[in-house]
């Protein structure tokens, strides 16, 4: 099976993030980490790889940083690697993304794509779904498990409130992976040195133009969330907080 | 001709989504800013359609087909791009539930638009409609816009607005019912049954006092902290995805969009970040205290008594005072 593995460099969960100059995105100078459900995709793919054959391809887009998240995957045992390098490619929505995407890989022909059901920085949720669309193929999303049959696969679906699913379908697809799917490995220091001599193949944002558009969507403003709820901060040594919290236990809430 | 909004309700089995209501007021709210005529769809399910149709909305429609049960996301946006394409609907809202998210995108793109997807509110401002969500985890907030001609299509996170406060109308709804042409080969996807995993063990919806730990807890052998503090305040012991991911609770304890939604009275959030995932499925709750040594998590946005610093030293104590007021 030859399977794209489409991942997002994102800020690290508890970095502090500033607001630009002119409110509409993050100043760049946090860290940054891949997108923790990309993580598992990537997970599923060398391991449905170990199964069957075949090849594990990792994409992204983003400025020079998003490398990193590339020598990681391929260092964790990914054949090669694609990144579409510019800037600019922070900016777009999800179905410019998915453009761009199906774009460079017009050439490719992979069984599966995976992509993490949602990412940590947007949250959109839809660049998977919106690339299986665009390449007229079937997706399932938040998969939580994939068994190759003689039709194509069955996946299990996880829906709300514990709820599951098998989906039979046709391959090739898009599949969107839930965290959670798999145990993730680690890059062995073999893996990080073989890493070094794999192929990484850069896309400029010109060989993508044609493919993009004006986004669909606009961000008007990147604001700090008002507060809808009055916070009580209860500070002091711990001794004296956990006073304080039972207080409000016995007193207030009327629990103990 | 007046812009409409569409809100396409949910259903399973023939009984509606209580998300559905939320996303009917918020669809009567965006009508009563904007001026816009407000309609319903129900896709499949013509069983719900009355109850739908006794709310302040204009119309209902019933859009009906033999190939809508079981649910695909090839089905239903293949007769939801055929309906807004003759109906030329401006503005389309849904419940941001884990079937919406499975086709909404797929439909937006075979129309060549675009979603803004889990909003939390909405702004009308000089005439121009601007969507609420949040970004990085909920640690900020975004106003986003269209551009580009409809339907536009946004989703609603699960209590951004109050479904009890969805207007009934005056009378009846007329409703029309729309047969739905689904050619062979559309669908491509071949469902089974719907299941659990295993019998739930643990009720947490029921629960009145919840001890919650996140990724603060940092080792499995550390949960015992919290479970004891559960035990000592009479509670239940839950957790964030990550530590039910990791194995070091079943999943029967997990909180939030992919597990237990719950509204305890009191929910002590310990080493909790506040993940959007997460939030949906605890902000309901009476009385919400959290510990996170993280100043700025975004479970602080919703904490009614806030602790910063480090669980391990809050916890230990806590416990011991818990114990002293109980006995």
């Amino acid at each position: 099976m030859k399977i794209l593995v489409c991942m997002k460099q994102v800020p690290q969960k508890d970095a502090p993030l500033k607001l630009n100059d002119a409110g509409t995105w993050i100043r760049e100078d946090v860290s940054y980490e891949v997108n923790e459900p990309d993580a598992y995709a990537l997970e599923e793919a060398l391991r449905q790889r170990e199964k069957h054959k075949g090849e594990v391809v990792v994409i992204t887009s983003g400025p020079a940083r998003a490398q990193q998240v590339l020598r990681e995957a391929l260092a964790k045992g990914a054949d090669r690697a694609i990144h579409l390098e510019d800037d600019k490619f922070v900016g777009l929505d999800a179905f410019n993304t998915a453009k761009a995407f199906a774009a460079a890989i017009k050439d490719e022909q992979f069984d599966l794509i995976f992509t993490g059901l949602q990412s940590d920085d947007y949250g959109y949720a839809q660049t998977g779904v919106i690339l299986a669309e665009l390449l007229g193929w079937p997706h399932a999303t938040i998969i939580m498990q994939i068994e190759k049959n003689d039709t194509g696969i069955r996946v299990k679906r996880e829906l709300e409130a514990g709820y599951f699913q098998f989906v039979d379908m046709p391959l090739p697809a898009v599949l969107t992976i839930q965290s959670g799917i798999n145990k993730l490995r680690y890059a062995t220091l073999i893996g990080i040195k073989q890493a070094k001599n794999k192929p990484l193949r850069k896309v400029a944002l010109a060989e993508v133009q044609s493919a993009i558009a004006e986004n669909l969507q606009k961000i008007e403003k990147l604001y700090v969330p008002q507060k809808t709820k009055k916070t009580e901060h209860i500070d002091g040594p711990p001794a004296e907080i956990a006073k304080k919290l039972v207080d409000k236990l016995r007193n207030e809430l009327r629990v103990l | 001709m007046a812009d409409t909004i569409l809100v396409v309700v949910e259903q399973r089995e023939g009984k509606l989504n209580r998300v559905s209501w939320e996303t009917i007021t918020a669809g009567q709210a965006i009508a009563a800013a904007t001026g816009w005529t407000l309609e319903a769809a129900v896709v499949g399910a013509a069983a719900v359609v009355g109850e739908v149709a006794a709310k302040k909305v204009a119309k209902v429609y019933a859009i009906e087909s033999t190939k809508l049960e079981p649910y695909t996301p090839d089905a239903f946006a293949a007769v939801l791009k055929q309906f807004l394409t003759a109906k030329q609907s401006k503005l389309v809202l849904m419940p941001h539930t884990y079937q919406v998210r499975d086709f909404v995108p797929k439909l937006a793109t075979a129309m060549r638009r675009t979603v803004i997807s889990d909003c939390i509110g909405f702004k009308h401002e000089g005439g121009k409609l601007v969507f609420t969500r949040q970004m990085f985890q909920g640690k900020l907030a975004a106003d986003v816009s269209f551009a580009g001609e409809g339907p536009w299509f946004a989703t609603f996170q699960s209590g951004a607005f109050r479904g009890d406060k969805a207007e009934a109308g005056t009378a009846a709804a007329p409703v029309e019912t729309v047969n739905a042409e689904i050619a062979d080969g559309v669908i491509r996807n071949q469902p089974q049954e719907v299941f659990k995993e295993a019998k739930q063990a643990v009720d947490l919806t029921q629960a009145e006092i919840i001890v919650a730990v996140g990724r603060g807890i940092k080792e499995q052998k550390n949960i015992e902290i919290a479970k004891v503090l559960a035990e000592a305040l009479g509670g239940d012991l839950a957790a964030s995805r990550p530590i039910c991911d990791n194995g070091w609770l079943p999943m029967d304890r997990q909180i939030g969009s992919s597990g237990q939604t719950v509204a305890p009275k009191l929910y002590l959030a310990l080493g909790i970040s506040g993940a959007i995932q997460h939030i949906v499925g605890m902000k309901g709750s009476r009385t919400i205290i959290a510990v996170n040594k993280d100043s700025e998590a975004p479970i602080f946005e919703i904490a009614d008594y806030a602790v910063v610093g480090n669980l391990f030293d809050i916890v230990p104590p806590l416990t011991e005072e818990v114990k002293k007021a109980k006995s």
